[in-house]
């Protein structure tokens, strides 16, 4: 299914965003873009809509249903349809997007290749992570790869002919990396043998692509215990010989399929590394640095992990909201009697909260993702130090957010979605059980949503004596001040003006606690912390859009009129039903809440 | 080898149609390519290049008859891989197949193509005329409906498939030529032309415009011609007397009865 009412819809959202809210067109005017003219990123952004919905969802249910399987002599096989779609994919050029014309990509803005992604992610997110992981490793060999690396892997990933993939996880060591065991030993001729066991790996095998192009990390022989000991290796499943074409396999063994709840398109796979033949790999980056280079990937893996729980988020929403517009069921309250017409249920009150509470999620969240891309997008166009550093610091504090916040709230739209549906929605005659299981995973894969809160607040919150934060809390009250003294939105902007000096008190209070020594009562409730900056964020990310809706109402027509009243009447119901949240959860942090801390392991 | 393909634009076939003074009302319509061209230049695509390098062997020209203002679907033509455009300026809603037809000849000769491939009609009005008549009025050989298309480049000529009520019947057309596309055509074996190797699957349907077809489609070469560049009188021999929305359905009613159903329907109904 096609699903064309969630791909209207998000033509409209995205226009609404990049152009209207955050007005991508001004990346022009850096000069870094200027191959592309003033009406081209729409053009581009509404060609991936199209490629999204007749590409990628007609075959999402088949890559559900036939989930990846491992044949007696360790190949794999996968639908068809996948390889089809995929290929389409690489063809529309969709794989190069962001990176560079010199290494054959089309040079887009950040920004607008995640819108991109934003509709492939909606159409069929499983599909979808197999160019996503190899454009993000292409981009880490682009900033750190030796010229040879470059040279002979670079292109063919770009091209689509290699994918790529990024290999941290170990059975003994996923959240805690500095515990992973996989060794690369020094040879003779400046390569490296690579032994060990990895776990999870995403697209780790299959027949997709000529070849895969394996992102290792491990531990040089002798080199420091620790994440201080860790380096990247590029490790090919088959070698590449001098002149280009493939050589012998490279001592890579697939030794299980992982099966999982949802996801399933995307094969997940355990590897052997130099098990049963020699492994070799090649040095990415500097020696005991390869957590600082798989970063660079993370960054970008991690905004893109949220914003794919958004729009799993969102496509549910759409697919709800348009049965709450056909399912016919009871009465209004004051129309109870047997012949009063019934109504649709989106004529509920309680169906209309659910829609709502979804709508609220995934726009927001949707904004969000957004504005970090085009983040990124300014800073690798910002010509001065300063602009860097201050674009560095709002990347920073954000990352975990945006990667955390949505892969908690988009699985919540996605359970909502199912209960306007009632019955329904628990079968698999809808989508919408198959997307919370897709979705189900984007809390766990790229640092769990609890690692997340730690990053925040034990790192970004923290560092520079808190340097990053004040940084994101000037960028909102300039929002605020944009925007206090349009009368229709000043509810919004002492709500949120209110809950930025209640998180600015509760993490002066929590810092002082940990200046006191006590790290383990300070960090105990840093996904509470997570939960409520991103509250107040997303609480940003929604007075942006109410601010530039208010703003065009009297120019607008009809239609756009009920698009932009809808998104003035969203921002007011996050600011009442969720904002208020943050109350409860700064009241608890500012009391340095022991209650999960101190539970007896033996009570439970 | 030089091929020459026909490209309408038409009221968006999904939208309902709007009535005014005895016309159908297009000033607000939004307007689309039309589905078989697109079919007509995935067939000269597969016929012009090796699918494998991507090499072309035959240069595609598109070419549209319409206001020289309202010629976006060239644009979205281009960006699937046509080489340039030709545009009659002329308002094409004024025009009968015939001057249509008239006017394509004209570019087909100016042009000095071997190939012209039409959709097989277009879906506002429904016609099936044009290639017809261009083939008639150029006096060459015509298959029409194509299903398959084998491009005989030895033999010059094109080999087409074309389903009929008793089968599917074969015909080899030498060229220059005249080929209407069917659906069929766009099944990923449909078209071979002797240089991507016959067993190559395509994607079924028209192709997508890629990322990069978009963004080169602005800087291809739209050569804008009028009626009279090409000799041709535009006009119509055809005059609307006037359209009518179909009347509204009446109400239905609940009957008591098998038997009184079966007089309504007998009676009122004048079914039985
Ligand atoms: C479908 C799928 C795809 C994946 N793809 C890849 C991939 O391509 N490449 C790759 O390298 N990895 C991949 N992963 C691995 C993923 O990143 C890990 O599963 C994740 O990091 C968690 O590690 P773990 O599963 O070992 O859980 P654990 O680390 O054992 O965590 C279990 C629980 O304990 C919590 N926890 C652990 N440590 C702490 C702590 N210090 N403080 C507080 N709480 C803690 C976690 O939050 C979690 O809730 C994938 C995983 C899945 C399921």
């Amino acid at each position: 299914m096609s699903r064309p009412e969630v791909f209207a819809a998000l033509r409209r959202d995205l226009a609404f965003l990049l152009d209207e809210v955050l007005d991508v067109g001004a990346l022009r005017s850096t000069g870094a873009f200027s191959q592309f003219d003033a009406d081209d990123f729409g053009t581009l952004v509404d060609a991936a809509i199209e490629a999204a919905a007749k590409l990628f969802a007609p075959c999402a249910e088949v890559l559900d249903a036939e989930e990846p399987a491992m044949r007696p002599d360790g190949s794999v096989c996968v639908p068809d349809e996948l390889a089809t779609a995929l290929n389409a994919y690489i063809e529309g050029g969709y794989l190069g997007a962001a990176l560079p014309e010199d290494v054959g990509g089309m040079g887009l803005p950040y920004v607008i290749a995640q819108a991109m992604y934003a509709a492939f992610f909606a159409a069929n997110a499983p599909a979808a992570a197999y160019p996503m992981l190899t454009a993000a490793a292409a981009n880490v060999l682009r900033a750190f790869g030796t010229d040879a690396q470059k040279a002979t892997f670079l292109r063919p990933m770009v091209e689509g002919r290699y994918f790529g993939t990024m290999v941290l996880s170990e059975p003994e060591a996923g959240s805690s990396l500095a515990d992973l065991r996989t060794r690369a030993i020094p040879q003779a001729d400046g390569t490296y043998h690579i032994v060990g066991n990895k776990m999870w790996i995403s697209g780790g095998e299959h027949d997709l692509s000529e070849n895969i192009v394996h992102l290792v990390l491990a531990r040089i022989e002798g080199a420091p215990a620790g994440i201080k000991g860790i380096s990247m290796f590029l490790v090919p499943k088959r070698r590449v010989n001098p002149d280009g074409t493939l050589g012998p396999l490279n001592g890579v063994t697939l030794t299980g399929l992982n099966h999982k709840m949802g996801y399933r398109g995307t094969i997940n796979t355990a590897l052997a590394f130099g098990a049963d033949a020699p492994c070799v790999g090649t040095l990415v980056g500097t020696e005991h640095r390869g957590m600082a280079t798989m970063f660079h990937m993370m960054n970008e893996a991690r905004t893109g992990v949220g914003l794919g729980a958004t729009m799993m988020g969102y496509a549910g929403y759409r697919v709800s909201l348009e049965y709450a517009r056909e399912r016919v069921q009871g009465r209004h309250p004051d129309r109870r009697g047997a012949d009063e017409p019934a109504v649709p249920i989106l004529e509920h009150a309680d169906v209309r909260r659910m829609l709502l509470t979804q709508k609220v999620y995934v726009e927001g969240g949707l904004g969000l993702g957004l504005y970090c891309a085009k983040l990124i997008d300014e800073h690798a166009t910002a010509t001065d130090a300063e602009t860097k550093e201050a674009l560095d610091d709002l990347l920073a504090v954000l990352t975990p957010i945006a990667k955390a916040w949505p892969s908690e709230f988009g699985p919540r739209a996605n359970d909502l979605a199912i209960q306007v549906l009632g019955g329904a929605g628990y079968t698999r005659d809808w989508p919408l059980e198959r997307y919370y299981r897709d979705n189900r995973l984007n809390p766990i894969h790229e640092g769990t949503n609890g690692i997340q809160g730690l990053d925040l607040l034990g790192r970004k919150v923290t560092a520079h004596q808190g340097r990053a934060f004040r940084r994101l809390l000037a960028a909102i009250r300039a929002s605020i001040g944009r925007f206090e003294s349009v009368e229709a939105l000043q509810e919004l902007t002492t709500a949120l003006d209110g809950a930025v000096g209640l998180v600015a008190e509760t993490t002066m209070k929590l810092g002082a606690a940990a200046m006191g020594g006590n790290v383990r009562l300070f960090l105990a409730n840093a996904t509470e912390y997570l939960h409520m900056l991103g509250h107040v964020v997303i609480a940003w990310m929604w007075l942006e859009q109410a601010g530039t809706a208010a703003a065009r109402m009297d120019q607008a027509s009809e239609d756009d009129r009920a698009f932009l009243e809808g998104k003035l009447h969203a921002a007011r119901f996050f600011t009442r039903y969720e904002l208020p949240r943050i109350e409860r959860q700064a009241a608890l942090l500012q009391r340095l809440d022991d209650t999960a801390l101190t539970m007896p392991a033996g009570a439970f | 080898m030089k091929i020459l393909v026909t490209v309408k634009r038409i009221p968006d076939p999904d939208a309902s149609v709007k009535f005014a003074n005895g016309a159908v009302d297009t000033s607000s319509a939004k307007w689309v390519p039309n589905e078989f061209d697109q079919y007509a230049v995935e067939t000269a695509l597969r016929l012009a290049e090796d699918a494998k390098s991507k090499k072309r062997h035959a240069e595609i020209v598109v070419c549209s008859v319409c206001p020289a203002a309202q010629r976006q679907h060239i644009t979205t033509f281009l960006a699937m891989g046509a080489d340039r455009g030709v545009v009659v300026d002329a308002d094409d809603t004024a025009l009968d197949s015939q001057a249509v037809a008239k006017l394509i000849a004209g570019v087909f000769k100016k042009e000095g193509a071997d190939l012209l491939v039409c959709g097989k009609l277009s879906q506002d009005t429904e016609g099936n005329e044009v290639g017809q008549r261009v083939a008639g009025l150029l006096d060459l050989p015509i298959a029409s409906f194509a299903g398959g298309v084998t491009w005989d480049q030895d033999g010059k000529a094109m080999v087409v498939s074309r389903e009929v009520d008793d089968g599917v019947e074969t015909k080899k057309v030498p060229l220059p030529s005249v080929i209407t596309c069917d659906l069929r055509v766009v099944l990923p074996q449909s078209v071979k032309n002797g240089v991507t190797p016959d067993d190559y699957t395509y994607n079924e349907g028209p192709r997508l415009a890629s990322l990069r077809g978009i963004t080169m489609a602005k800087r291809k070469k739209v050569e804008q011609l009028k009626p009279a560049d090409l000799d041709v009188e535009a006009g119509s021999a055809i005059s609307n007397t006037g359209v009518n929305p179909p009347p509204a359905r009446a109400a239905g009613q609940i009957v008591e009865s098998v038997e009184q159903l079966v007089e309504k329907l007998a009676t009122e109904a004048k079914v039985l």
